[in-house]
């Protein structure tokens, strides 16, 4: 394993019950980079991205994450600096856009219990301290206008967006997105695609995507693993994927 | 619903977009409300004075049942149970160990938080349906052990023991008229506390619990140890309310209720009031409280025009009243009196387009 692999996949095998869901499947994230998990319906691609985040545990393998990190272990990818985004929206929906993003400070902040009850001295500047990070990020996705909004009344695409703010307010070292673009318009997915790569670019997060709009996982993704019924299939660059005769046959059909 | 602020309210820094009170009129209006409350002995009679801190105290009850139910996210049906821990826990600091009352208060109310944390240890394991089963178990257990063990203590089979009144220096509170400023007090330094928990780390930790546990884990927050801080503040509440109301009735034990009607009761209230809202507490028990003397009232109207069913009449206005209005608010504002004085604040900002 080279050293600027922040992820090492290794031998994942995943089941519940008599289905296995992944099968011996590897591969590796290197630091700076947007790597894509493609493939149909049930391939993994989610459950995956679960194993990575140590909610599910994995039977078997092994999930190295900074090199040292066993993440098959679970619970502590928070701490570890993983972030991720869920495919149907996992956000609090009685809190406003603002204390969302907050709320993923939380193990950014030292304010303990009774000092959070006082908002006294230290608490109330840790406040605005964490406020301010967040008030940039606010800035960045261009949410400013729907920040005291509870964000159960907001429409998908920026409830999408709060969720991408609220998993970059965690400050990752890896971001884990799962189907940031899944049922929105040409012109958002243009939108969250810039954003996903402005995270790259300007902030340089590390990007695991799981994505079925293929034009643009073509377009941005750096490398590209192809799963199918829980095995790898392919493994490589955009253009690779794209001539690979095992993915076109399971995935992209004829026509591409 | 968006935060909607009045023209030419704007913010030069994060404290000040973080402060509760905002506008000079907030000043007046907590100003003037402090005011009528600690001048209310003074212009009300017994009657209202008692009320008042009747409504004082299970304010604070119901408070901490907030924090549990209606911020974490976890039903308990035992919140008299932890108020009947919190009044024998004071009462005897005060009869065996000699300590002022004020001395004892905060003391039952750590008592009461302890054996809440043991109570709260099943959440990790289980949640909604099969937590509030869980929490009944808190409101029998407890209620049986006060009548069976230590009896010599506990009153045994009398279900109660007698509370002395509390004295400081040479002020007796033996008047609810003087015993209602210790009510008022505690449950003002709660409701600040309260009000800076529901805008600190910890609040957004119990929300995130409550709407999304597995997002909220993802994201660092440890479930178990944040819902056990939540049982232990929700009992807490209800052993500084249970020790309050034990002295404030010269007696504590299950002849003085804490039972699980009592439970029920309050979230009812909290129900009623809205859940999550830190007003809510103070308009579901006050609604309730009022709606309670009104049936009381009506009954006694109806129990002098028909007296031969004066003992049916008496006692079944209470809760056929508060079932109607529990179920009413659930079909009509399950959101609670704080959701709909949100949207009338909202509509007022908003005149005159407000529909």
């Amino acid at each position: 394993m080279t050293s600027e692999n922040i992820l090492q996949v290794e031998d994942v095998t995943l089941s519940f019950g008599g289905t296995t869901v992944l099968d011996r499947v590897g591969f590796d994230v290197r630091a700076g980079e947007i790597r894509a998990i493609i493939g149909p319906n049930g391939a993994g691609k989610t459950s995956m991205l679960n194993c990575i985040s140590g909610f599910y545990r994995p039977q078997g393998g092994r999930l190295l994450f900074g090199g040292e990190h066993d993440l098959a272990g679970g619970k502590r990818a928070a701490q570890l600096g993983i972030a991720r985004t869920f495919q149907n929206i996992g956000l609090y929906n009685y809190l406003s856009a603002l204390d969302n993003l907050m709320a993923a400070r939380h193990i950014h902040m030292r304010q303990n219990m009774l000092a959070s009850a006082l908002f006294w001295g230290y608490a109330r500047k840790e406040e605005a301290r964490h406020r301010a990070v967040v008030e940039e990020l606010i800035d960045f996705l261009e949410i400013a206008h729907i920040r005291k909004t509870m964000v159960g009344a907001l429409p998908y695409g920026l409830r999408k967006r709060v969720e991408l703010g609220r998993a970059l307010a965690l400050e990752p070292k890896l971001l884990l997105l799962d189907e940031p673009m899944a049922g929105m318009n040409a012109e958002e997915k243009e939108d969250m695609a810039r954003f996903i790569l402005d995270i790259h670019t300007r902030r340089g997060v590390t990007i695991v995507l799981v994505e079925h709009d293929m034009t643009l996982v073509m377009d941005i993704a750096d490398r590209i693993v192809v799963l199918d019924f829980g095995t790898k299939i392919a493994d490589g660059v955009p253009d690779a994927i794209r001539q690979d005769p095992e993915v076109i046959r399971a995935y992209l059909g004829q026509a591409s | 619903m968006a935060m909607l602020r009045p023209a030419g309210d704007f913010d030069r820094s994060y404290e000040q977009d973080m402060a509760l009170l905002r506008q000079p009129w907030h000043y007046w209006l907590l100003g003037f409300s402090l005011l009528a409350a600690f001048t209310l002995p003074l212009w009300g009679d017994a009657y209202l004075v008692a009320t008042a801190n009747q409504i004082a105290y299970t304010i604070i009850a119901v408070q901490g049942l907030n924090i549990l139910t209606g911020y974490t996210g976890q039903i308990s049906l035992s919140q008299a149970a932890f108020m009947l821990v919190g009044g024998y826990a004071s009462a005897l600091l005060v009869i065996h160990a000699g300590l002022s009352f004020f001395v004892a208060l905060p003391l039952a109310a750590l008592a009461a938080g302890a054996i809440g944390l043991i109570f709260g240890l099943t959440s990790l394991r289980v949640k909604g349906f099969y937590l509030a089963f869980a929490t009944l178990a808190a409101q029998f257990i407890i209620p049986w052990l006060s009548r069976h063990t230590f009896k010599e203590y506990l009153g045994g089979a009398n279900g109660a023991i007698e509370v002395p009144l509390p004295q400081l220096g040479t002020v007796n509170f033996g008047e609810v008229s003087s015993y209602f400023y210790i009510s008022l007090v505690v449950l003002l330094i709660t409701t600040a506390l309260l009000f800076n928990i529901s805008r600190t780390r910890l609040g957004r930790a119990f929300v995130s619990i409550r709407d999304n546990d597995l997002a909220a884990e993802l994201l660092g927050v440890n479930l178990f140890t944040y819902k056990l801080r939540a049982f232990f503040i929700a009992a807490m509440l209800a052993g500084l309310a249970g020790a309050i109301k034990a002295h404030s009735q010269r007696g504590v034990g299950t002849e003085f209720g804490y039972s699980l009607n009592e439970s029920i009761l309050y979230l009812g209230m909290l129900v009623i009031g809205g859940l999550g809202t830190n007003l809510g507490p103070f308009l579901g028990v006050a609604f309730i409280v009022l709606l309670e003397d009104l049936s009381d009232l009506l009954g006694g109207v109806l129990a002098a025009a028909f007296p031969e069913l004066s003992g049916q009449l008496l006692t079944s206005f209470r809760p056929i009243f508060f079932g109607l209005a529990l179920m009413l608010f659930l079909i009509y504002e399950p959101r609670g009196l704080a959701h709909r004085w949100q949207l009338l604040r909202a509509g007022w900002r908003l005149r005159p387009f407000a529909r």
